[in-house]
């Protein structure tokens, strides 16, 4: 029924590589379905360089980033975005400052402009400043009030004690109001430079056409006072599991988060594990903690476990939104889900199910623009090689029931989790 | 854009529409059954809802647990949504393995078992559902904003249904609401994607002609009166925050003064999609300090529902004010027409919104049924051209029309502090 093939795999032939050399990493592909273009990238301006009083401060300064320039103003910024239907934005993490951006492609080079004028020349206005702030606050606010938020905040404190991942990205209400301009001024100073920025365009333009684009506005940039990122402090380990609950009254459900540290993306059994993870709580409905929390019990609408992974150590956790009256049978549920999978791992079929998953999904999610630019931005951040997709089917057909069932008996202890719920 | 359009009708009355695209080894399958929550009756409603839920627990030939297995394996993204208006099911495959989409959608169309013990199991994840959705300010606002705007039109009711009737509604209720609406004349089957039409659609024929047609009720649709008059309304919960939901009438989707609100809520609250810093409200609500944050949409249906606008509200400022300067902002445009650079600026932004919707292949065949339900395909191929026949005078015409104090209802969240 198909016509003739089409590789939509990236590949070392088709996505153009190359480095400024003011060190600025640029990707970029062509696709010209339709005439449109994707930007992404990041540079190392995380949280990591943040404080325990300034938590927040690093999600602050990129938020402020596109308030207020040298040359615009904040409205002037989003006008000249908004007119032409573009759209462009920043976000922070504990290792890097992200941003990302989308254009018709004749509007490439305007994206661009305001990407770097934003990145190099903010100004960080007074009054912007504390319209931020209170728009922040009303989100902490917010936040206090969410159950699924309240879980995870609670389960990251604990499964990563004394160590930033175990911050929250947007701070508390004290740590915001703590932040001055000055504060700002000099985590910019500090950490925004071309050293360690990788940028990812893909759409309808030829590569090197993308990489003079990116050249001329950012190509001269140099930032002497640049400040390398500090090593991530070693992570305690989890002595016996650890069950916290945060009140929040008048609810009518409470969130629960149960889980533990899970391998960097760059592990070698990164694999396994995902693999194991989706036949643990992904796979069809969910997988198995989907079938027995609510295919077979009924007790909740969402119901699935996930693995995180990136730089540094990662987590590999159980959610659902369960009736308070059910919490406890739904953790009963998860506990015993959690032993017998650490215990005889994952049957034959289920993990031949989960490879084919992986495997038949990719062109879906290589699809659009926006999910091209972020698989070669990973390929390039975790070192994967440009062939990554290449040797990909090769790499999930590999895994076998013994490498899951000893993965999942590496980093899950069902004796040693950390159990975070929020509700009534 | 409109080219590789076939449009069939089957003897059995289903509609079938497909759309060549071969760009990437994908095919987007789609099922749309006109019948939404506006077809519920009081003590029924969540019904069409919970029928979705229910066409997930399998047939004899895919039992539940098989069928979600079978489409993951194969790589495909699979899943379902109700409306006021509309169900609709869809499947995105690897172009090679749509046939089982084709498959299990024909089966299922007649053949889902709706058993006695899945009904109970699934009626307490949907109170679950609902549990979650009660946790959020807004769905506690909305909902009751919703129901005063409609004392007569079915619209009055939330998608996912009163706790009321999620606690009573039976098996047999829900088998007989499936066999009522599911039926081929009152579906349309949308594909787009890597195939070829001719063997794509006899393929189709061989799936789902042999299904006979059904008797489908009318619609219920009672129009509403007009509001004579502002009503206005409280919720109280937890929390700090302080809400306000405004709500207009906005005509359906196919009223000429559509496209004309189209371009003022463009200009109002921005473009679907994009970011609204400078949108009129923002600019004044925002900007001046009045909220931290303001957002507005309306939504294509097929009688008249509404325009909503939400403000986030400031600790440190009254909800009164916000809302006095939201309408002094919305009378501007009432007094004096907006300028043409406006017009076409909401033109391009829309334009630039249908070039990333062009991307995706599972959005392309969702257009093509989204529109069969309240209208048809040339809805959207026309959509752009209709924007840019708007005029300034057209704008300021339908915002002194629809956007008037006394046809509105307000909600106001009152938060009530962290111990509720």
């Amino acid at each position: 029924m198909a016509t003739k093939p089409k590789s939509s795999l990236p590949s070392p032939e088709d996505v153009y590589q190359t480095t400024l050399p003011n060190g600025i990493t640029v990707l970029a592909r062509s696709n010209y379905n339709s005439p449109s273009v994707n930007m992404g990238g990041y540079l190392p301006a995380g949280a990591i360089f943040e404080t325990d009083e300034k938590l927040g401060l690093a999600d602050f300064v990129t938020a402020m980033l596109m308030r207020g320039t040298q040359t615009r103003t904040f409205d002037s910024i989003y006008n000249e975005l908004e007119t032409v239907g573009a759209s462009l934005g920043f976000d922070s993490g504990v290792h890097n400052a992200s941003f990302g951006g989308r254009a018709l492609v004749e509007d490439l080079p305007l994206l661009l402009k305001l990407l770097s004028e934003s990145m190099r020349t903010p100004t960080f206005p007074k009054d912007e400043m504390e319209r931020l702030r209170t728009q922040i606050l009303t989100g902490l606010a917010l936040r206090a009030q969410d159950t699924s938020d309240m879980a995870d905040l609670l389960f990251e404190q604990f499964l990563y004690a004394d160590h930033p991942y175990g911050k929250p990205s947007d701070g508390y209400p004290e740590t915001i109001q703590a932040i001055s301009r000055k504060d700002l001024e000099t985590f910019h100073r500090l950490h925004f430079g071309p050293r360690g920025m990788v940028i990812a365009i893909v759409g309808a333009i030829q590569p090197k056409k993308a990489v003079e684009a990116v050249a001329k506005v950012l190509g001269d940039w140099t930032v002497s006072s640049q400040k390398e990122p500090p090593a991530l402090p070693p992570l305690k380990p989890l002595k016996k599991t650890i069950r916290k609950h945060h009140q929040i009254s008048g609810k009518s459900q409470s969130d629960l988060v149960v889980g533990t540290i899970g391998p960097t993306r760059r592990s070698p059994d990164f694999m396994a594990a995902s693999l194991g993870n989706s036949v643990l709580g992904q796979f069809g409905m969910m997988g198995r903690i989907g079938n027995v929390v609510r295919e077979k019990s009924g007790l909740a609408y969402y119901a699935y476990s996930s693995l995180h992974s990136g730089i540094g150590p990662g987590s590999w956790e159980v959610a659902a939104g369960v009736n308070p009256k059910n919490l406890k049978k739904a953790l009963d549920l998860i506990d015993t889900e959690l032993r017998r999978f650490v215990k005889n791992g994952v049957t034959k079929d289920e993990l031949a199910d989960s490879q084919a998953n992986y495997v038949g999904r990719l062109p879906l999610s290589l699809e659009s623009n926006g999910g091209m630019v972020s698989a070669i931005l990973n390929i390039h951040r975790y070192q994967l090689g440009m062939d990554y997709y290449q040797r990909y089917e090769n790499m999930v057909r590999s895994v076998t029931r013994d490498d899951v069932v000893e993965t999942a008996r590496k980093y899950i202890d069902p004796e040693r989790l950390v159990i975070a719920t929020a509700g009534p | 854009m409109h080219k590789n359009i076939t449009q069939v009708q089957l003897k059995n009355g289903m509609r079938v529409m497909l759309k060549e695209i071969h760009t990437a080894p994908i095919i987007s399958s789609w099922i749309w059954y006109k019948v939404g929550s506006r077809d519920e009756s009081t003590g029924k409603t969540g019904i069409s809802h919970w029928t979705e839920h229910m066409m997930f627990k399998g047939t004899k030939k895919f039992p539940g647990g098989i069928l979600d297995k079978a489409i993951s394996r194969e790589g495909g993204r699979w899943n379902a949504s109700t409306s006021r208006d509309s169900t609709r099911y869809y499947e995105t495959m690897p172009a090679a393995k749509i046939d089982l989409a084709l498959r299990l959608e024909s089966d299922r169309m007649t053949k889902s078992i709706f058993d006695a013990k899945e009904v109970a199991s699934e009626r307490t994840v949907i109170i679950s559902e609902r549990e979650g959705s009660e946790n959020e300010p807004m769905f506690l606002l909305g909902e009751a904003v919703q129901h005063a705007s409609f004392r007569v039109h079915p619209y009055h009711h939330e998608i996912i249904g009163d706790m009321a009737d999620l606690r009573t509604i039976t098996r047999d209720d829900l088998y007989n609401h499936y066999r009522t609406y599911y039926v081929p004349n009152n579906a349309v089957l949308s594909l787009a994607g890597d195939f070829d039409t001719k063997s794509m659609l006899k393929r189709i024929k061989e799936l789902f002609e042999p299904i006979p047609k059904g008797n489908i009720p009318p619609r219920l649709a009672r129009p509403e009166p007009e509001r004579k008059g502002e009503l206005r309304l409280t919720v109280e919960g937890p929390g700090e925050t302080a809400f306000t939901q405004v709500a207009y009438p906005f005509p359906n989707a196919t009223h000429p003064d559509y496209f004309a609100l189209q371009v003022l809520e463009s200009l109002l609250n921005g473009a679907s999609g994009l970011s609204y810093k400078t949108c009129r409200l923002y600019r004044a609500l925002v900007d001046k300090g009045h909220v931290v944050d303001i957002s507005g949409w309306s939504e294509s249906t097929i009688d008249p529902f509404l325009y909503r606008i939400t403000l986030v509200h400031r600790p440190d400022k009254k909800p009164e004010d916000a809302l006095s300067a939201l309408d002094d902002e919305i009378k501007k445009i009432q007094d004096k027409p907006v300028s043409a650079a406006e017009v076409h600026r909401a033109v391009k932004q829309a334009r630039a919104v249908f070039a990333y919707g062009s991307e995706n292949i599972t959005h392309q065949a969702f257009w093509m049924g989204y529109t069969s339900m309240f209208s048809d395909y040339s809805w959207y191929t026309t959509y752009l051209d209709k924007l840019a026949k708007v005029t300034p005078k057209d704008v300021q015409r339908v915002a002194q029309i629809y956007f008037q104090p006394s046809r509105r209802v307000v909600g106001n969240y009152i938060p009530k502090g962290k111990a509720a």
